[in-house]
């Protein structure tokens, strides 16, 4: 057990990894299932649920799968926990089921959960790829949740389900279009904070070692001036 | 039946557009949607792999889960179908025809994980049970639909990667705002078919 290893997978997943603000992965169901906060939630959660238990058995199998036919190998862990979800959700919420059914099925072509599997949970022990799906996840729940915020304040005045008084409804914000400027203006915002984060650090190193190189040109320039 | 046909198809390609109003595939639309050439190989691979896929999960889905009565693996048994499909057509491609494979070769092995294939299977043979001609008819449709939204892109593309941007919004986020402007464009064909 290695404590800064937990740390960096946990971490790694819902920052610099995130699946959905930094590698753009499985775009389609984060454009889709958007509309309304709770329908987000339940979008990330399913696919949470399929990717902690995928990489999971992944993990438990590594030694097992050759490596030739490892690709189909996952594909049918994948899509078995993919069936359980529709089958759960068709008969606990039949509702909310006949609304995602489309996307809740597509999980299986998810890339974030082959990813995972194949870039870590088949190079780690189980322990650690279920922290890795636990984490990646969360990281895309809350990216989705964070969007379906944002889409249904402007498309329907509302949080959670629950009106705010004062805001109605703006016309042609519920369009489908819609997702596709929300997502880009969200990873534009998220970019926009990383790199200003990273100057800052790089301010920060620099001021901390009066004599670099670059710094030291700076001094020589300015009595020139 | 004919007509209901041609209005589906017309549906699939540009109101119904499976990128642009139904978001599947969105992956490979703003992955591989940087040069025209490259979006126009991805194009057609995916058309050629969704009427071939639509094809195989249809007789798959009738002819073997029906009778077996065991529909709810659908999701299983298509997505290996789709992958082992595209493992064979990239064979055969490879053995028959070296220019098409140069031309199709990279994007072959890409598409498997092409949700516009399996949700456009899932679609057609699962949830609005077409019958096969239909199913064949509206999978080549789609495959239209993606390919004109990804040439499109594409063209928008060279233009934007040019232009003087914000920084944050370079790369991904200007190609999702481009491409929300297109869907806004395709939805206004909607009225047309109602």
């Amino acid at each position: 057990m290695d404590k800064a290893k937990i740390k960096e997978t946990f971490l790694g997943g819902i920052i610099k990894n995130n699946p959905t603000f930094v590698l753009v992965l499985g775009t389609c169901p984060t454009i889709a299932m958007t509309t309304t906060l709770f329908q987000a939630f339940a979008m990330g959660v399913a696919t949470m649920f399929v990717l902690i238990f995928s990489n999971l058995f992944v993990s438990l199998l590594r030694n097992l799968i050759p490596d030739k036919v490892r690709i189909p190998c996952y594909i049918v862990i994948i899509s078995t926990f993919v069936i359980i979800v529709q089958m759960v959700m068709q008969r606990f919420m039949p509702d909310l089921y006949s609304t995602m059914r489309a996307f809740i099925a597509l999980i299986v072509v998810n890339c974030i959960i082959l990813a995972r599997a194949e870039s870590f949970a088949s190079c780690n022990k189980p322990l650690y790829s279920v922290l890795d799906g636990f984490s990646i996840g969360l990281g895309f729940t809350g990216a989705l949740c964070l969007i379906g915020i944002v889409r249904e304040f402007l498309a329907g005045g509302s949080f959670a389900g629950i009106a705010i008084p004062g805001f109605p409804a703006m016309s042609g914000t519920g369009a489908s279009a819609f997702g596709f400027i929300v997502f880009g203006c969200m990873m534009a915002l998220f970019n926009f904070v990383i790199q200003k984060l990273n100057e800052r650090k790089e301010k920060m190193k620099r001021a901390a070692l009066p004599l670099a190189e670059d710094r030291v040109e700076e001094l020589k320039e300015v009595p020139e001036k | 039946m004919t007509v209901s046909i041609i209005s589906v198809m017309f549906a699939a390609v540009i109101s119904n557009n499976i990128v642009l109003s139904q978001y599947q595939g969105i992956c490979p639309f703003l992955g591989v949607s940087k040069k025209i050439s490259s979006a126009a190989g991805m194009g057609f691979a995916v058309i050629f792999v969704m009427a071939v896929s639509a094809v195989f999960t249809w007789l798959v889905y009738n002819y073997v889960l029906v009778p077996l009565e065991i529909e709810f693996l659908y999701t299983m048994a298509f997505i290996l179908v789709i992958a082992s499909l595209v493992q064979i057509t990239e064979m055969i491609v490879k053995r028959y025809s070296p220019t098409l494979y140069s031309a199709l070769g990279v994007y072959l092995p890409l598409i498997t994980t092409n949700c516009a294939i399996l949700g456009t299977a899932n679609s057609a043979v699962v949830f609005n049970s077409y019958t096969f001609i239909e199913t064949f008819a509206v999978s080549v449709a789609t495959g239209a639909g993606f390919l004109l939204a990804i040439i499109l892109l594409a063209c928008v593309r060279l233009k934007t990667d040019r232009a003087d941007i914000p920084k944050c919004f370079k790369g991904f986020p200007i190609t999702l705002v481009t491409a929300a402007i297109m869907a806004m464009a395709f939805a206004g064909f909607a009225g047309i078919l109602a």
